[in-house]
């Protein structure tokens, strides 16, 4: 099987089309317009170089390098009391700047405040494991090499943790086709039956409102059944008219009486 | 048992009837099911099977095993992680064996038009009786349930004879 390689760049394409779309943005306010913030930035900045910091929708986020992850969140979790790492993944950025953003939300119980610590990751390029500080990464970063193809240095077991171990490609890259490359709308056929299956079952019907409501080789309609194969697009004997059970009742079966069974509203509050 | 013919007398009841018949009638109201909640849907199917609904009194009965089990209703997403298992257990159970497919998920999909579902369960195993709904209530699993045993009345007991060795679907 041929690997999925998009022909057309569909990272590049503009989103929007709109000439005067301007994409909404949140307002970025300076970190030492909240007290706790400016506190917390100024003690970073002694110790880290600080790419950037600002407060968006009351959340401080702060851009370092790549590197210098691992002692960054170890400060704020022991010197900060960012005793939370609430999650973490990967933005994927290939396109336009050939590289990943990693996020890294964290939360502190006694600041009642929360921080996001970003770093830009070029492509090819791996991060440092953040597992030994917060035992929730070893999931996330599992899941961030499953989704976008990131590697993580020093992780205990680095392995898919959503798709199958045997799956082509990484499902959260932008490249990535919503429904699928060829191996994997095959996946499931081609694993359980072999390739020389595919001819066989068919491919997907992607379509999920298409019925094909003629179609006596596959279906049979309850209450309409013919013989398979028969060709009903003129007209279609009606079998029986819904019931329950056959007409005679079944043995020792009690026999379904409708009219029994239909609860007046009184009934239906007392059960 | 249309065929029968119960003498009330003295002694006991005496019923003539088909070896096919007799079979149905067991098979049909003591259908085992594989508990093979997969999503949403999954909670409908216990839902059929606690109290409110009772499948108790159809003879069905929830089993957590292929071993013991001649239904599988495959209750929500079929992912294409999980296909591979939902064969093996297909295989695992003994002949007889139906399966009903509960919900727009595992019919077609439904609306996870997307890498990772199986788009359809008869894509990987024959499916007797499609529901839909998303979710379909308990009462349609009733409905379905009822519907299987008119069909397993039906068919003839001995149905090894028409399955073709290899079948893929
Ligand atoms: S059909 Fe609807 S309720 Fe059932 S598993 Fe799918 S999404 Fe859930």
């Amino acid at each position: 099987m041929r690997e999925y390689k998009p022909k057309d760049n569909v990272q590049a394409k503009a989103y929007y089309n709109d000439r005067f779309y301007v994409a909404p943005q949140l307002a970025k306010l300076d970190p030492n317009s909240d007290e706790i913030f400016g506190s917390d930035v100024s003690k970073l900045k002694a110790n880290f170089e600080i790419l950037e910091a600002y407060i968006q929708k009351d959340e401080l986020v702060i851009f370092i390098n790549y590197s210098k992850n691992v002692e960054v969140l170890k400060f704020l979790r022991d010197e900060l009391n960012y005793s939370f790492l609430m999650e973490m993944s990967a933005v994927d950025f290939l396109a336009k700047r050939n590289g990943f953003e990693i996020f890294y939300e964290m939360l502190s119980l006694t600041k009642r405040k929360r921080i996001r610590v970003k770093t830009f990751l070029a492509k090819g390029l791996a991060i440092e494991t953040v597992e030994n500080l917060f035992r929730s990464a070893n999931f996330a970063e599992r899941e961030m090499f499953d989704m976008f193809g990131i590697q993580v240095n020093n992780h205990s077991f680095l392995k898919r943790i959503m798709m199958p171990d045997d799956w082509n490609g990484h499902p959260l890259l932008k490249t990535y086709p919503l429904q699928g490359d060829e191996s994997a709308q095959w996946y499931e056929v081609d694993k359980i039956f072999g390739k020389e299956a595919r001819e066989i079952i068919g491919p997907e019907i992607r379509d999920s409102a298409r019925v094909d409501r003629y179609d006596t080789e596959r279906f049979a309609r309850l209450g309409h059944e013919v013989a398979k194969g028969t060709d009903i697009s003129k007209s279609e004997p009606n079998t029986d008219n819904h019931q329950f059970q056959e007409k005679g009742g079944v043995f020792l079966v009690k026999n379904l009486n409708k009219s029994q069974k239909i609860l007046t509203e009184q009934e239906r509050r007392d059960r | 048992m249309a065929q029968h013919q119960v003498k009330f007398g003295t002694g006991l009841p005496v019923a003539l009837t088909t070896v096919d018949k007799i079979v149905n009638w067991g098979r049909s109201n003591s259908l085992w099911v594989l508990t093979y909640g997969l999503a949403c849907c999954g909670i409908e199917m216990m839902a059929s099977g606690a109290s409110r609904y009772d499948f108790d009194r159809f003879g069905t009965i929830f089993r957590a095993s292929p071993r013991q089990a001649e239904v599988m209703v495959i209750a929500g997403t079929l992912t294409k992680k999980h296909a591979e298992f939902i064969r093996r257990l297909y295989d695992q159970m003994a002949e007889p064996k139906w399966v009903i497919s509960m919900g727009s998920c595992a019919n077609t999909g439904g609306m996870f038009n997307t890498y990772a579902t199986v788009q359809g369960a008869d894509r990987v195993i024959p499916v007797d009786l499609y529901l839909p709904g998303c979710a379909p209530r308990p009462e349609t699993l009733q409905y379905a349930v009822m519907m299987l045993q008119k069909k397993i009345r039906r068919e003839p007991a001995n149905q090894n004879k028409n399955i073709p060795q290899k079948r893929f679907i």
